[in-house]
């Protein structure tokens, strides 16, 4: 397997596209000098702080007038010791959120060629849908003009309000034409399943403009976490969020989203990865039992989502040997759906290593740059 | 369907290579009222009345279906029904001369679902009506065939009259395990439901935890699904969370001599959430200070997994990677009879086991599990 740590040549996006141009075993060489983070967090500190220069009038005085901040989410509390990694904690302020050190450790400190920022504010989990549009647009704002202007080798997943889905479009579309930003993020546990046909319309405009729909643990606490209600620990919490994900993927496969947006991605972040083959036979032996139930599914649901959906490698979840990860790999049959991510600055693993243990050279190699270019289209066009 | 239907005896009889046959225990069996009078030997006038006027209440919102309409009429294999009459696992004779008899059943753990016991609102009404399923079981199964071993079935939101109940049953000694649901008010980790585990460990009884149920709560982290599809596989998801649940509550730390059985959730999905549980444990140890080990620990020393819906992945030796993973001695077989996903015992586990594993997963270690010796 290569070495990420040797690799910091911050290998440009234009380079890649000349290389293209140039002819394709250029454009493969440069291809395989790149590790894409598919997922990092910058900090966000508040509404109040961060965000304010960036809120309209009405909700800059909203937010004053009644204290509205604070909305961390409640499935990453910062202090908790998932949500920032010892040595990667700042002196102040949230984890994630000092700039500079966030560039040392995530960017040269993994050597990563591009690096796809996160945020997980609550602007997703506010129950107001135009107070959801305007912290969303703030976000966006705010990480456009701090983060992605100030290092070209960023990019960012912006961050809709699913809330109201012709506002989400709204937003979407406004932000279109800046393709900085490489895809849609939204929370693992929401109001409603996603493949339901209210959202169809928001699939429809991330198609049209190549934008993958980035699933990101965390959640809107509408409902408890799954069937069994909620939970004492926030340990079980983050467990819970695998199940979250499955039932995810399984509505947007089954209400037919892949077969009506057939160019739609689906990415799952921090979802962990190794829960996947099981849950695919499972969801074939299932439809194979019920699919008149859903006539439009006319393969099995493990095929859709080989074709349409993509993990982040971080967490991993790992079999504890060499043998069992490869046999897990095999299982998944596809070297097209895993990504490479450090999750930074979440702890996920220590020392300098983010590719998980035992993953094969050859798909360790797919994940850092094949694999998140053919995800993010939008990662091939000029930043 | 008429193929299914015509199907003899002779068609279901497995084994024919003229191997000793290998007996089955077989941990998932459906009885089913035939009607509702049934009961009324067992359930006071009062609730006789009750049932009559104000119905099951369960957080459904149909009266006399469920809420996903499932694949066939009453969840049911179309060639169940018995021919008296009366619903699939109605009529002790069919069910012994379709399913029993043919496949050899030394012993069958009989899963009540009838009336949703553990799902009642009116708590006491849930009372009434396990105390009648408890002895309607022994009565028109067990005592007859006494192959078919009951299960105390009890509403776990009620745990003063659970363990009243547990206790009336153990002391008469005609019952394999204990029953409560997955999909309970809260996670069955919680405090609420340890007089449940203190009373089944006391009895020497494991606790049967058979998917389905209506706890209040949706199937999903993101509310209701559209299709029965979606609702059956999310039977899967509730069990790994009730898995997660009773382990970092610390549950088999505090009841160390319970077994846990999970009945009818299939078993791929035990090595990934196992593995989850210990990649975080160290980031939220200080948070459960009340575990001493690391979670897979307890899951490979208390909990077993019945099989079906058994996995069927499209390539043999991953099925053997995942039964391997979880441990051979883990796994129990059951078939789901009469039940439209019914696995059959000739056709379930798509790769080659060897006839020492057969003999473990289809009888010595429900055997052991069950103390059926």
């Amino acid at each position: 397997m290569p070495n990420p740590v040797k690799r910091r040549t911050g290998f440009s996006v234009i380079r890649l596209r000349a290389a293209r141009i140039t002819n394709n075993r250029t454009f493969q060489a440069a291809v395989s000098l790149m590790q894409i983070d598919c997922d990092v967090h910058p900090g966000l500190e508040g509404t109040r702080t961060t965000l304010l220069p960036y809120l309209d009038d009405h909700w800059k005085e909203q937010v004053v007038s009644r204290a509205i901040d604070g909305l961390d989410l409640q499935s990453y509390p910062p202090a908790m010791p998932l949500c920032c990694r010892p040595d990667w904690r700042p002196k102040k302020g949230k984890p994630g959120s000092d700039f500079e050190q966030f560039k040392a450790q995530a960017l040269d400190g993994f050597g990563s060629s591009l690096a796809i920022c996160n945020v997980l504010y609550g602007a997703q989990a506010v129950h107001d849908p135009y107070m959801a549009l305007g912290f969303c647009r703030a976000i966006n704002d705010w990480i456009a003009a701090e983060w992605l202007s100030r290092d070209p080798r960023l990019r960012a997943s912006m961050v809709i309000p699913l809330q109201a889905p012709d506002l989400a479009i709204e937003e979407i579309e406004r932000l279109a034409s800046d393709h900085r930003f490489v895809s849609i993020l939204v929370l693992a546990q929401g109001e409603d399943l996603l493949g339901r046909r209210q959202y169809w319309p928001i699939y429809k405009v991330a198609e049209q403009h190549k934008l993958p729909l980035a699933i990101h643990a965390g959640s809107q606490y509408r409902t408890a976490p799954g069937s069994i209600g909620w939970p004492s620990y926030r340990f079980e919490y983050y467990l819970a969020e695998a199940q979250a994900f499955q039932a995810q993927l399984l509505s947007l496969v089954l209400e037919g989203v892949f077969g009506k947006f057939p160019n739609l991605k689906v990415v799952l972040m921090e979802s962990g990865v190794s829960w996947l083959p099981a849950f695919m036979w499972r969801a074939n032996k299932t439809w194979k039992g019920v699919r008149v139930e859903v006539p439009w599914v006319d393969r099995p649901p493990a095929d859709i989502m080989r074709d349409h959906v993509r993990l982040t490698a971080q967490p991993f979840d790992s079999p504890p040997d060499r043998n069992g990860v490869e046999q897990l790999i095999d299982q998944i049959g596809s070297d097209k759906m895993l990504l490479f991510a450090t999750d930074y600055p979440h702890w996920q693993f220590d020392g300098k290593e983010p590719m998980p243990p035992h993953i094969p050279a050859s798909l360790a190699k797919r994940m850092c740059a094949e694999n998140p270019l053919d995800t993010f289209p939008r990662l091939q066009t000029k930043g | 369907m008429t193929d299914v239907l015509d199907r003899t005896d002779e068609h279901a009889t497995p084994q024919k290579d003229g191997r000793s046959r290998l007996k089955i225990i077989d941990c998932d069996i459906h009885p089913s009222l035939h009607s509702r009078d049934d009961l009324n030997a067992f359930l006071p006038k009062r609730w006789q009345e009750h049932l009559k006027t104000f119905g099951s209440h369960i957080r459904n919102p149909f009266t006399s279906t469920t809420p996903y309409p499932r694949s066939a009429p009453l969840i049911s294999r179309r060639d169940a029904w018995p021919p008296t009459g009366g619903p699939p696992g109605s009529d002790l004779a069919f069910m012994q001369k379709q399913h029993l008899d043919p496949f050899d059943v030394e012993f069958g753990l009989l899963q009540v679902l009838d009336l949703g016991i553990c799902s009642q609102v009116n708590l006491e009404f849930g009372a009434a009506l396990q105390y009648a399923i408890n002895e309607w079981q022994v009565e028109f199964f067990s005592k007859p065939d006494p192959r078919l071993k009951a299960s105390i079935i009890v509403g776990q939101d009620d745990s003063v009259a659970a363990v009243a109940e547990i206790e009336r049953c153990a002391a008469l000694g005609r019952h394999a395990q204990v029953n409560i649901s997955p999909r309970a008010n809260e996670p069955l980790g919680r405090r609420k439901y340890w007089p449940i585990y203190a009373a089944a460990e006391a009895a020497g009884l494991p606790l049967g935890i058979h998917v389905g149920g209506y706890g209040g709560h949706a199937p999903t982290g993101s509310g209701w699904p559209s299709f029965y599809n979606e609702e059956h596989h999310s039977n899967a998801q509730t069990v790994a969370a009730q898995l997660s649940s009773l382990v970092i509550e610390g549950v088999p730390e505090r009841f160390p001599k319970l077994k846990f059985v999970f009945i009818e959730g299939g078993f791929g999905w035990v090595p990934a959430i196992t593995w989850r549980m210990d990649q975080h444990f160290e980031r939220f140890r200080s948070e459960v200070p009340h575990l001493k080990r690391r979670p897979s620990e307890y899951v490979h020393e208390h909990f077993w997994f019945t099989t079906q819906p058994s996995e069927e992945p499209d390539n043999a030796r991953h099925l053997r990677s995942v039964i391997e993973w979880i441990g051979i001695d883990r796994l129990l077989f059951s078939s789901d009879y009469p039940h439209w996903d019914f696995d059959d015992p000739r056709f379930a586990f798509k790769t080659p086991l060897t006839d020492a594993e057969r003999r473990q997963l289809f009888n010595t270690n429900a055997r052991a599990v069950y103390n059926f010796d």
